[in-house]
């Protein structure tokens, strides 16, 4: 027939489904400087919005004077919470179930926090009216310190005390104190205390997982546009999940759900900081709907790195226990939460830390225990999961120190604890200790592969030699090996567990099929860099037959998109992508039957064969999906619809457990606290893979977030709550400089529930990597007595465990 | 980050220059590259109601090599890097210039505007102190010439008067081997300690030593001591230990986020003996 000539390689080839390197649709646009973000957008008329924001952590307001702002040119209005009062709109509530300040009402609680917006005729004259706005405080005792905060005798938030002047309840159960957010506990008590104290090996540790900002390049913001004359109100903006902003804006502002418009734009990076809903996105819409017109809300650098959702700020105290040979027996592990002001986690409803139970790793520990206890200070909110799923940074980090902390206490190489403890191949599914089923998994061939390839055993015999050569003063450089071997959850999540105020995790896709053959679908997720237009076309195309060339892939408009979760917490392919396929297999099923119809034969006697349907038996009789979309247009089959369209909504049955084992080299110079990246390898293993060059680009900048986090990346405050790192001169954002070359590798272990066996990798390498980094740091100084150093290792603090060992005597 | 509102000017010469700068006094500055200036603006930290760009101002550019250096105001640390008879007659310019901030800042970033700023993160201030450059200064009453080593007073605050404006740094062409050795914790960082040293080698021991140091006071740092502690000697590790501890005597380090004051004294005397041996090598 038509192309006989033409190999099933080629039709393969030629749709550019799963497992192709396609290139990145996006980035046509992306590097003609041709994308569309918020900030792109211009109205007619269009105001601009901006936050007078508190230079005190914690104080008292007095007075809010806004008549000489009034009078700078092009100031319209300046709204404070007095305003928002009676709209019921001074508070908002979190994702987390708390409820926050959208304009300081009578007292501020962090620096920078939102105190009045100032709206003008544009961005100048909204600078302007903030200067000219008086704000009298009266400071209050400031707490930056969590442990401190329970201890104290100041209330940071009255909400939190009862009228009988007890801690009143919280979003997830009583509080201890009255600046104690939640306790969340999980697995076994007093079983794990047993196995603890009668255990043949202890080791002890307290660690502090610092502070930390995602900051996306782009900064947060939105447009928010109310139509008087139609009641409906559009908002675009940097949402991470526009339907779920969708939802609340309706939840809060009584507008009908109908009437509200949400619109993601291109987004340019979010890593968790996109996800919640913030002071700037109600003052929008309310400064809309005063003035009539659209008004716009952008962000600057110092706003975003010091206002909006932090990350981490955990502080972890773990105790593991072995036999003499090195199998672990329990584990336990405590963390004192730092929330700021607010508790505005994004994290599902039922897990107020995330999913911190993930700490076991990828060890089998038959007993462990985990309690968190969140805590109010006087810094600002978030604790959102900065490239990561919900407190997995936190819990990998955790558990990989402790294995380190573990192999010094049993002088044992920390490569070969790691294999004796790693779940088998055959144990899985595995039933973890804290609870989760992990799907699937093969550790062993993983960190095999990865000790082969960096050739391990010759790495620890050079730094044998270095340490010889130091004792001996012929070098003042130190050699690091770290090693780590993660597991992630992701892929948030199956609706029986996981929801956000309420809203199942599920997500959705819907496809259209034109009758040439080209196509559009429509997700509930919203890429921010990811790259989902060139991915979930390739996931279509393989499942449909269609090439991924004639696919559109449209998301982040509430309007036409089908209703989804979002994108955040690597879930967009083990969930929406999941949702893509079977929607494509509903595709794909109806597809059939117009099949067989046009090849008159039964539905069951054709079969599908990459772009085509043919008869079993009989490959040259068939139709091609190209042929099989026109049919469904334009010939009346009996029983069988028009059209060719399908809708599904996915709800997982069980989350994703990617893995990878990771090694970095590195170099130190005792002397400066200078660090230098000999080597880098890092092993993914995320199942089934889509499009490996995507894969890769995900991983290298999840690894370079990873190397400035463990190496500099800090919000640091000082003891007046002051924030010392608000500008990137301080704030460390890696450049091509700092960054090492990256060796990625993989195995391949499909998922077994997921419809293509994909498990999410975007995260992994920001995951496995802060542990790897800061292994790295830890081993070289293993040799000299070191257990335990906090990040981030920027030079003054490696300097200073150079000095505690008195390596500089 | 939105500076208030400001007037822009842009005069074409000297004169235009100055007359504004008497008219509005205190309420108007010139501007280089604007890359120290308009950060400070955004940040509102400086209020400059006139700004006065100096880029149509003739006369302030180009680089002339002989026995005495001369590097007009307005050129370029970019500039300065791709100058090669500069680079032959005095390298360490192009050695402390490619540790300076990233190419972008670079095409900007003027030495006039490095070393009169005042801050004392500016790395050309250190090295021209080690150079013993001397900078031009024109004002109202005409040009004044003013050493680099008495030009800082502490940060910000410099030997120049509000109404003048800096044309020229001057200098003998080094002798010796040189080194600008500086610690940072990225690129585009201002030093955790910075040396700058240039050397004289007769026979087997030092003639001369010159040693600036940046970033570990409210000033640039020019030690006599440590350069003396070198001369004499055959730069072994003794007079290098002596040098460095010098130095350390000169130096007065806050703590700030690059570190606490141990640390950066630690760093000062590790980096400071690093260039002093490299330039060493190179005498
Ligand atoms: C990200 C970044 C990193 C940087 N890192 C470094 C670094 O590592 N090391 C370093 O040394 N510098 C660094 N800089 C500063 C950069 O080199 C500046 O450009 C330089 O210090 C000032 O030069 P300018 O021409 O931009 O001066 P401007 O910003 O234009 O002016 C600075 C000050 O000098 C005054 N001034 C300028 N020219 C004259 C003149 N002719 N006469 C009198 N007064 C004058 C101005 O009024 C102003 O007060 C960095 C800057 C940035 C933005």
């Amino acid at each position: 027939m038509k192309d006989e000539a033409v190999t099933r390689e080629d039709r393969v080839a030629s749709l550019k489904g799963m497992g192709c390197s396609r290139k990145r649709v996006e980035d046509a646009r992306f590097t003609q400087g041709k994308g569309n973000y918020v900030d792109d957008i211009k109205l007619d008329g269009m105001l601009f919005g901006d936050f007078v924001r508190s230079p005190y952590a914690h104080a008292k307001i007095t007075n809010i004077d806004t008549s000489a702002a009034m009078e700078v040119p092009g100031v319209l209005a300046v709204l404070t919470a007095a305003d928002l009062a009676p709209l019921g709109l001074h508070w908002m509530p979190t994702l987390a179930g708390d409820k926050q300040m959208v304009l300081a009402d009578g007292k501020v609680l962090f620096q920078g926090q939102e105190v009045a917006f100032v709206v003008a005729e544009d961005r100048y004259a909204a600078a302007d009216g903030i200067e000219a706005v008086e704000v009298e405080y009266e400071e209050l005792p400031v707490i930056v310190d969590p442990f401190e905060a329970l201890q104290s005798d100041v209330v940071l938030r009255p909400d939190t005390v009862g009228e009988d002047g007890s801690p009143s309840d919280g979003a997830h159960g009583p509080r201890k104190h009255h600046n104690h957010i939640f306790t969340w506990e999980c697995g076994d008590k007093d079983p794990t205390e047993q196995v603890i104290a009668n255990a043949e090996v202890v080791a002890e540790e307290s660690m502090y997982y610092h502070r930390t900002h995602p900051c996306p390049l782009e900064t947060c913001g939105c447009v928010a546009s109310m139509d008087k004359v139609n009641g409906k109100l559009t908002l675009w903006g940097t949402f991470q999940a526009p339907h779920a902003i969708r939802t609340v804006v309706s939840l809060i502002s009584g507008i009908e759900e109908h009437n509200i418009r949400v619109i993601s734009p291109d987004i340019g990076g979010g890593f968790g900081n996109k996800v919640g809903a913030y002071p700037g996105y109600v003052c929008s819409v309310v400064a809309s709907i005063v003035t009539g017109k659209p008004v716009k809300w952008i962000e600057d650098r110092m706003d975003n790195l010091m206002t909006t959702a932090f990350a981490r700020d955990y502080w972890m105290k773990g105790r593991i226990s072995a036999t003499k040979d090195g199998k672990i027996t329990g584990l336990h592990c405590h963390v004192t939460a730092d929330h700021g002001g607010f508790d505005a986690c994004a994290d599902p409803t039922k897990f107020p830390a995330g999913f911190m139970n993930i700490c076991t790793g990828s060890y089998d520990i038959p007993t462990a225990f985990l309690e968190v206890d969140g805590v109010y200070t006087n810094k600002a909110p978030g604790g959102v999961s900065y490239r990561c799923s919900f407190r997995v940074t936190e819990a990998v980090y955790f558990i990989e120190r402790m294995i380190e902390v573990l192999a010094i206490e049993l002088d044992m190489d920390a490569s070969e604890l790691r294999k004796i403890n790693f779940i088998k191949k055959e144990q899985f599914p595995y039933k973890a200790a804290l609870g989760w089923e992990y799907d699937s998994g093969d550790y062993h061939t993983a960190w095999d592969k990865a000790m082969k390839a960096v050739d391990y055993d010759g790495l620890r015999a050079e730094q044998k030699q270095r340490i010889e050569d130091f004792k001996a003063g012929k070098t003042r450089k130190l050699l690091g090996i770290g090693l780590t071997h993660f597991t992630e959850i992701v892929g948030a999540g199956p609706v029986k567990n996981c929801d956000i105020l309420g809203l199942g995790m599920f997500d959705s896709c819907e496809i259209r099929i034109h009758p040439t053959g080209s196509a559009i679908a429509r997700l509930g997720t919203i890429s921010q860099g990811q790259g989902h237009a060139t991915t979930f076309a390739q996931i279509l195309a393989s499942e449909i037959g269609l090439p991924a060339d004639s696919i559109t892939i449209e998301e982040g408009d509430t309007d036409t998109a089908p209703y989804g979760l979002g994108t955040y917490g690597s879930r967009s392919t083990p969930v929406a992508g999941a949702a893509t396929a079977m929607a494509g297999r509903k595709i794909r099923a109806k597809a059939q039957m117009i099949a067989a119809y046009l090849l008159e034969v039964h539905d069951d006697d054709v079969e599908f064969d990459v772009d085509r349907f043919v008869v079993k038996g009989a490959p040259e009789k068939f139709k091609t999906m190209k042929e099989i979309a026109f049919a469904a247009y334009n010939q009346a089959i009996p029983g069988v619809e028009p059209g060719l369209e399908a809708v599904s909504y996915y709800d997982p049955p069980n989350m994703t457990y990617p893995f990878g084992a990771y090694v970095c080299v590195m170099e130190i110079d005792v002397d400066t606290g200078v660090t230098d990246i000999r080597q880098f390898y890092a092993l993914d293993d995320c199942g089934t893979r889509i499009n490996p060059m995507i894969i890769e680009g995900q991983i290298h900048g999840g690894l370079t977030e990873a190397l400035a986090v463990a190496l500099g990346q800090e919000i640091a405050y000082d003891d007046m709550g002051n924030v010392k790192t608000g500008t990137l001169m301080d704030f460390f954002l890696p450049t091509a400089w700092e960054v090492p070359n990256y060796e990625t590798d993989h195995t391949v272990t499909p998922s077994p529930h997921h419809p293509i066996g994909a498990k999410g990798v975007g995260e992994s390498p920001h995951v496995g990597g802060v542990p790897c980094f800061s292994n790295a740091v830890h081993d070289a100084f293993r040799a000299f007595g070191l257990r335990q150093t906090n990040m981030p290792h920027d030079h003054w603090r490696i300097w200073r465990t150079a000095n505690e060992l008195g390596l500089h005597d | 980050m939105i500076p208030a509102s400001f007037e822009y000017h842009r005069p074409n010469d000297m004169a235009g220059v100055l007359s504004i700068l008497e008219e509005h006094g205190d309420d108007a500055r010139v501007m280089a590259g604007g890359h120290s200036l308009i950060p400070m603006m955004k940040l509102r930290m400086a209020d400059v109601p006139h700004l006065i760009d100096l880029q149509d101002v003739g006369g302030l550019g180009g680089i002339t090599v002989g026995d005495t250096i001369t590097i007009g105001a307005m050129v370029t640390q970019s500039d300065i890097i791709l100058h090669d008879a500069l680079a032959d007659a005095a390298p360490i310019l192009r050695e402390a210039s490619l540790q300076i901030a990233d190419p972008q800042v670079r095409y900007m970033g003027t030495v006039g505007g490095n070393v009169a700023n005042g801050d004392p993160g500016n790395d050309m201030p250190g090295l021209m102190q080690c150079l013993d450059a001397t900078f031009t200064v024109v004002g109202p009453n005409g040009e004044r010439k003013i050493p680099a080593r008495d030009f800082y007073e502490a940060a910000y605050m410099t030997g120049r008067e509000d109404d003048e404006v800096m044309t020229a740094v001057s200098f003998a062409k080094p002798a010796g081997g040189h080194a600008y050795e500086k610690q940072k914790r990225k690129i585009g960082d201002y030093a955790t300690a910075a040396a700058a040293v240039q050397i004289v080698k007769n026979g087997g021991t030092c003639a001369s030593a010159s040693i600036a140091m940046t970033n570990l006071s409210d000033t640039p740092v020019y030690s006599a001591a440590a350069g003396d502690a070198l001369v004499g000697t055959s730069v072994d590790g003794d007079a290098i230990k002596a040098a460095v501890g010098a130095m350390l005597n000169d130096i007065d380090p806050v703590e700030d986020n690059r570190g606490p004051v141990a640390f950066k004294r630690h760093v000062a005397g590790v980096i400071l003996a690093r260039a002093i041996e490299r330039a060493w090598s190179r005498a």
